[in-house]
């Protein structure tokens, strides 16, 4: 794992009205490293991946890219950077097809003509990878099933050559087999020195794949725990809260050492 | 359904050359009542594909999928099915003219005479434009109330360039059309930027652009066109040579041939699903049949009309624009989602703005063909009827008022369907009140027709 993370996030604060979602949060990502980011329902995960993606720009804090602070203020500008994301609402248009989903904003063309058999192609090359069935690459995604429009907005992310991967809760509405195939694809990632935020509400799979775990609880950090070095209810007991009480913390502090020290509050 | 498949009207997911028949879409399940001709073959190749490619998983069959049979049976079957499912394109508007076409030739027999039906063409023209400019307003899920105004202002704008100051035709033309442009422009900006309702800033551009008509116009209120200029050319100039009729019939259908065989066997080489050849062929001949009927009819009048050309010239490369083009795709995909497109990194603002900025150009460019039919200018100009014709002709054709669907060949359909219905009715002399009537019948046909096959679509989760 190198140095510099690929992407770290200062001190990022959002606001809707009255509601302040996120409050000075911290979050590295290195390359070839995957993040959970977890955290109870309305904790502030997908705000804060639509602030990294560019879809609600953070009020205050700053993006650092490879070291050197950016700014994103929209979609393209992370896109540009290399950050794929795959959004908790898929984002999909569901009027066009697959190939039209998969490629949208990044079309194949030959001098100025959209090349539909070389999308067509790829896409399907794409699909099978992620063993996915859908009855053709051609039905507009209204009529696919919610994991079958889950594994194209997957897929979709890949496309492009992303250096970090946003994922918010992926599997959310995967089968089995599909789920799994998901966590194979995180792993692949990682093997290609791609930075990784995983988000999910899946315990077993966020210790499966993840290397670290970022607790979000009402919109501020709430520890940072490497996960080969961390029990499941240390980290539930942050994202529920309970670690706020003072006889969970000095359990924790007793009973593990090697546990990171970052909790803030 | 035009998405994003490649050759219009059915999926591209047909049968391929080699043996292994590939799954078309899901199955409604009463389309599976009769019998399920294709089950067999599926797990035939369902065990093919399980010994075979690593790529299977896609290819594989669900058992659960209707297979469409090889060859022209499963085409037939295949169209039945999309048919009952909803996925009507433009077999109503098409039966609708026939029927049109039966009622006043039977009416009067002058109906179908071909200097009755090449003048209904030429003048389906003007309309047709317009509508050509709605349809891609429509597919954005928007509407544009302006631009009978808009084609009214830029023939006076014309007028009074040329007429009054004398200016160079041609250049005229263009600052007529420019200013077509620039008031579409208006109204998308006010829209994508600002968030007025699209319905509400071209309502204004309605009255506005009107009112500005008038004021360029003067206190005359008519001012008459060159008659031989350039403008009064548009829907007067026939091309009398009985061999350009018929040579563009000709281009046109070898070109339609060439580009499918050319796609099919770009997609053998890339061993993606093809269209077998024997539905490439009666595609060919569906096409051709009304093609060479229709040059015929010219020929047998005055020759090809320059407005018919010009007029599926615009048919043509506006459905260029949004079926090959990823501005095209981008159109369809705010039409769909905006905010899926604005994920998408879609500059959706921009592409608001240039549906509107091409809205306006195309309402200029009917506003010519308006002029050129009166050889004048006049206070009525783009009034009355025009605006509602024109939204009816792209809605009439096809082109769904929900959004995200729709081609510009529904303006061509959509064109031929009111103008027959003026032209028939002037033929019996009814005057405008039945006339009104009748389009206004025919236009709620056609949005309950886009409504009833939206509702069946989704339940036969195609939509
Ligand atoms: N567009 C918005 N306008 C107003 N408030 C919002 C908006 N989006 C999110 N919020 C608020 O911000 C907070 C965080 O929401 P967010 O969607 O980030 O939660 P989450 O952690 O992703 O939850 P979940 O696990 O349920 O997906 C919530 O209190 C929510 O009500
Ligand atoms: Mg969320």
């Amino acid at each position: 794992m190198s140095a510099t993370p690929v992407l770290a996030l200062r001190g990022i604060s959002k606001r809707f009205g009255a509601v302040q979602a996120l409050t000075d949060v911290e979050l590295e990502i290195h390359p070839g490293e995957v993040v959970a980011l977890v955290g109870d329902n309305g904790a502030g995960k997908s705000t804060l991946v639509k602030a990294i993606a560019g879809v609600g720009p953070a009020d205050e804090g700053t993006v650092e890219w490879d070291g050197e602070p950016v700014r994103i203020e929209r979609p393209h500008d992370a896109q540009e950077l290399g950050i794929a994301t795959v959004y908790q609402d898929l984002a999909l248009c569901d009027n066009l097809d697959v190939v039209g989903n998969l490629f949208l904003g990044n079309e194949i063309k030959s001098r100025t003509v959209l090349n539909e058999v070389e999308m067509e192609r790829r896409a399907r090359e794409l699909l099978s990878t992620l063993s996915i069935r859908i009855p053709s690459v051609r039905v507009p995604v209204a009529s696919l099933s919610g994991g079958q429009r889950q594994t194209v907005a997957i897929a979709r992310s890949l496309l492009g050559e992303p250096r970090v991967v946003i994922l918010d809760e992926p599997t959310a509405a995967l089968g089995v087999e599909q789920t799994a195939q998901v966590l194979d694809l995180v792993e692949r990632l990682r093997e290609r020195e791609l930075g990784v935020l995983l988000i999910s509400h899946n315990m077993a799979d966020v210790r499966a794949v993840s290397d670290r775990v970022a607790v979000l609880r009402l919109g501020r950090n709430n520890g940072t725990f490497t996960v080969s070095e961390t029990t499941q209810e240390e980290i539930v007991s942050a994202i529920t809260g309970a670690s706020d009480n003072v006889v969970t913390r000095r359990n924790a502090r007793t009973a593990d050492n090697a546990r990171t020290t970052e909790v803030h509050k | 359904m035009t998405t994003g498949t490649p050759t219009d009207g059915t999926p591209a997911d047909d049968t391929p050359a080699d043996d292994t028949p590939v799954n078309v879409s899901k199955a409604p399940s009463e389309a599976g009542g009769s019998g399920r001709p294709g089950s067999g073959a599926a797990e035939k190749g369902a065990a093919e594909n399980g010994t075979a490619a690593p790529d299977a998983s896609v290819a594989t069959v669900d058992p659960r999928l209707l297979v469409r049979q090889k060859g022209f049976a499963g085409y037939l079957e295949d169209l039945l099915r999309r048919l009952r499912t909803g996925e009507l394109g433009s077999v109503p508007v098409i039966v609708g003219l026939l029927v049109i076409g039966a009622v006043f030739q039977l009416q009067d027999s002058a109906f179908l005479s071909s200097n009755n039906l090449s003048d209904l063409f030429v003048q389906s023209a003007g309309t047709g434009l317009i509508a050509v400019g709605i349809v891609f307003v429509l597919i954005l899920g928007e509407i544009d109330l302006s631009v009978g105004s808009v084609s009214g202002m830029s023939a006076a704008v014309l007028a009074v360039l040329n007429i009054n100051h004398g200016m160079n035709e041609v250049l005229a033309v263009l600052l007529a059309l420019l200013t077509g442009m620039a008031a579409g422009a208006i109204h998308g900006f006010f829209f994508a930027r600002i968030g007025v309702p699209a319905f509400v800033v071209t309502l204004a551009g309605l009255l506005g652009w009107n009112g500005l008509m008038l004021q360029i116009l003067g206190p005359s209120g008519t001012i008459n066109l060159d008659d031989d200029g350039l403008v009064a050319h548009l829907t007067n100039y026939y091309f009398a040579d009985k061999a350009a009729a018929m040579g563009l019939a000709t281009v046109c259908v070898l070109a339609f041939l060439g580009f499918s065989l050319l796609d099919q066997r770009r997609r053998k080489a890339a061993d993606v699903p093809s269209r077998p050849l024997s539905e490439i062929l009666l595609r060919t001949v569906v096409l051709a049949v009304p093609a060479y009927v229709a040059a015929a009819v010219f020929n047998s009048y005055k020759g090809l009309p320059l407005a018919v050309v010009i007029f599926l010239g615009v048919v043509v490369i506006g459905d260029f624009v949004l079926r090959r083009t990823s501005y095209g795709r981008q159109v369809f995909a705010v039409g769909g989602s905006s905010e899926a497109a604005g994920r998408a990194g879609i500059n959706v603002p921009m592409v608001r703005i240039t549906v509107y900025a091409i809205a306006g150009t195309m309402a200029a460019v009917g506003g010519l063909f308006f002029a050129s039919q009166i050889n004048a200018a006049n206070q009525s100009s783009g009034a009355g009827s025009l605006l509602m014709n024109c939204i009816a002709a792209a809605v009439i054709g096809g082109t769904s008022l929900f959004g995200g669907r729709g081609k510009t060949w529904s303006a061509l359909l959509g064109a031929l369907v009111i103008q027959s219905i003026n032209s028939g009715m002037a033929l019996l002399g009814t005057g405008s009140a039945l006339r009104d009537m009748i389009t206004g019948a025919v236009l709620l046909a056609a949005v309950v027709i886009d409504s009833v096959s939206r509702r069946t679509q989704k339940t036969a989760g195609r939509a």
